[in-house]
């Protein structure tokens, strides 16, 4: 099981010692024109877990692979690319420009911005015919069936999933006006896990495709949780803005974990969790 | 600045009430505590994400921190007993300049809590103007013996003499004041800030004309490069 960062939760150009700690460094959301992102206040914390409405600031498509991409693969550390857009066609030329990088994971699912007028799998079916790359397509819970979401991209040329994404939130402060200046965020951290553990669950069974899972994984045990419920990598977001040492410490928790589950790697903790015996052991 | 790592655990050695705030003193272990300006990362107890604190005292052997209980996170600090730890990562960001000729420290409010530091790193007793806003918040004034207080509705800007290399820290209006008295001052602000290394992208103010994040840049700007600021909240 690989670990890694959750997109837009890690700039490894200002911390590279906590980027070298992951299997692979997810970058910032790059969009095709320079983004300042939201006026702040842009994050807030919540009953077990935060906001946020950032807005993917990021130095768009041209800034992106002139200065930051080369920058990055100084690190030595595989890189994954988070591609966003408006259109399917922002998202393929995007893809199209990129080389030399393990994955790329399509953001089909900020809670920040203006939706893509394109549908799921329209998107992914473009990059599909713009890129021999991996494509993780990132997808949100918030959707009624993700499960059906998950399978339109994976008939449109999806090789792996990437869920979950924040759930748009909102929170008041003591005068009962919202926090954030956008007035609604993405809510992450702890709160979302039982969301997230669901998402793969589906997902996994609906397509069987590689599934990078996240959404409040704070220690090792969650981790395996995730590989229980058919992930096959996780990645790690809220956590690291308290414990930059985050991903090592799961990495060796994991081990302790699957020792303690009786598994002799994640993986093997799936079939445990289909296992009457341990159905049988959830209170109703 | 230190973003490596875990941040380390450290014991609390004392907690003292200061009118409102509470200066909570931890066990050093192998932290520098860096320029003074520069900031801690606290782990705020039974809370997800930790609070940013510049350096208050720097004791031998521990790391002072002032607390304003403005919040459940604070609050959580201020209620904190000796033994009891805490993870803190730090030093962070950008603290003063100490190659100034003739300094005035200039503090409002919690705004004082890097000045006592910044005095001792100074050294030769440098001048000190403060403003709060009651008797009771003032008598965190003793954290800075001779210091010239005012109470509001007095403004500490208008203790401030021309001439003089200001280093100040208060809440925003106080240090919009300042900049634009003393173009050349050396300020330090505040924003809501989930890790304080550049990860979260939410500390961002208007800096050099852009949004820019606080942890990497600041906290403590040169007064042009700073034009609009987010309010802080708890």
């Amino acid at each position: 099981m690989r670990i890694l960062n959750a997109s837009g939760c890690l700039d490894a150009l200002a911390a590279p010692e906590v980027a070298r700690q992951l299997d692979a460094f997810v970058t910032k959301t790059v969009t095709p024109l320079p983004r300042e992102g939201n006026a702040p206040p842009r994050i807030a914390e919540t009953a077990h877990g935060m906001l946020n409405a950032i807005g993917l600031a990021n130095p768009g498509r041209e800034r992106f692979l002139a200065e930051h991409l080369p920058r990055l693969r100084e690190l030595g550390i595989p890189l994954w690319v988070s591609v966003g857009g408006f259109s399917a066609d922002d998202y393929a030329e995007t893809c199209a420009a990129l080389e030399g990088i393990e994955a790329v994971e399509l953001n089909l699912s900020c809670p920040n911005v203006d939706e893509a007028a394109d549908s799921a799998a329209e998107i992914v079916s473009a990059c599909r015919r713009a890129t021999a790359l991996p494509l993780y397509a990132k997808l949100s819970a918030a959707h009624p069936d993700v499960a059906e979401v998950a399978r339109a991209v994976a008939a449109a040329g999806a090789d792996g999933l990437s869920l979950i994404n924040t759930l748009r939130a909102t929170a008041l402060d003591r005068n009962l006006r919202p926090v954030l200046a956008r007035g609604s965020g993405g809510l992450s951290g702890p709160a979302l896990k039982p969301v997230a553990l669901n998402a793969v669950s589906v997902c996994h069974e609906a397509t069987g495709l590689p599934i990078v899972g996240m959404g409040g994984i704070e220690t090792g045990r969650d981790a395996l949780e995730f590989a229980a419920c058919g992930a096959c990598d996780v990645a790690l977001g809220t956590v690291l803005f308290a414990d930059p040492g985050a991903a090592s410490r799961v990495r060796s928790e994991l081990a302790v974990a699957c020792a303690e589950a009786g598994v002799a790697k994640p993986d093997d903790g799936r079939s445990l969790s289909k296992s009457p015996e341990t159905e049988e052991k959830v209170p109703a | 600045m230190q973003s490596s790592g875990s941040p380390s655990r450290h014991s609390v050695t004392g907690s003292e009430r200061i009118g409102p705030y509470t200066l909570l003193r931890l066990e050093r272990g192998g932290l520098d505590p860096g320029a003074p300006g520069q900031f801690f990362m606290l782990e705020a107890p039974g809370r997800l994400l930790p609070r940013p604190f510049s350096l208050c005292l720097a004791p031998a052997g521990e790391l002072a921190f002032l607390v304003d209980p403005i919040g459940p996170g604070t609050e959580a600090l201020c209620a904190l007993e000796p033994g009891e730890e805490i993870r803190v990562l730090g030093p962070l960001g950008h603290g003063y300049r100490l190659d100034v000729e003739r300094p005035l420290l200039v503090g409002g409010g919690i705004g004082i809590a890097p000045l006592p530091y910044l005095a001792e790193r100074l050294g030769g007793s440098p001048p000190v103007v403060l403003g709060f806003r009651s008797e009771e918040h003032a008598e965190a004034a003793a954290l800075l013996p001779g210091a010239e207080v005012v109470i509001d509705p007095t403004l500490v800007t208008e203790l401030i003499e021309p001439g003089f290399d200001v280093l100040a820290c208060g809440p925003e209006p106080m240090l919009q004041a300042v900049a634009a008295l003393c173009p050349s001052a050396q300020l330090a602000w505040e924003a809501p800030m989930a890790c304080g290394y550049g990860a979260c992208y939410g500390c961002v103010v208007e800096i050099d004309g852009a949004l820019k994040r606080l942890c990497l840049e600041g906290p403590v700007l040169d007064a042009a490069r700073v034009r609009a600021h987010a309010e802080v909240a708890a």
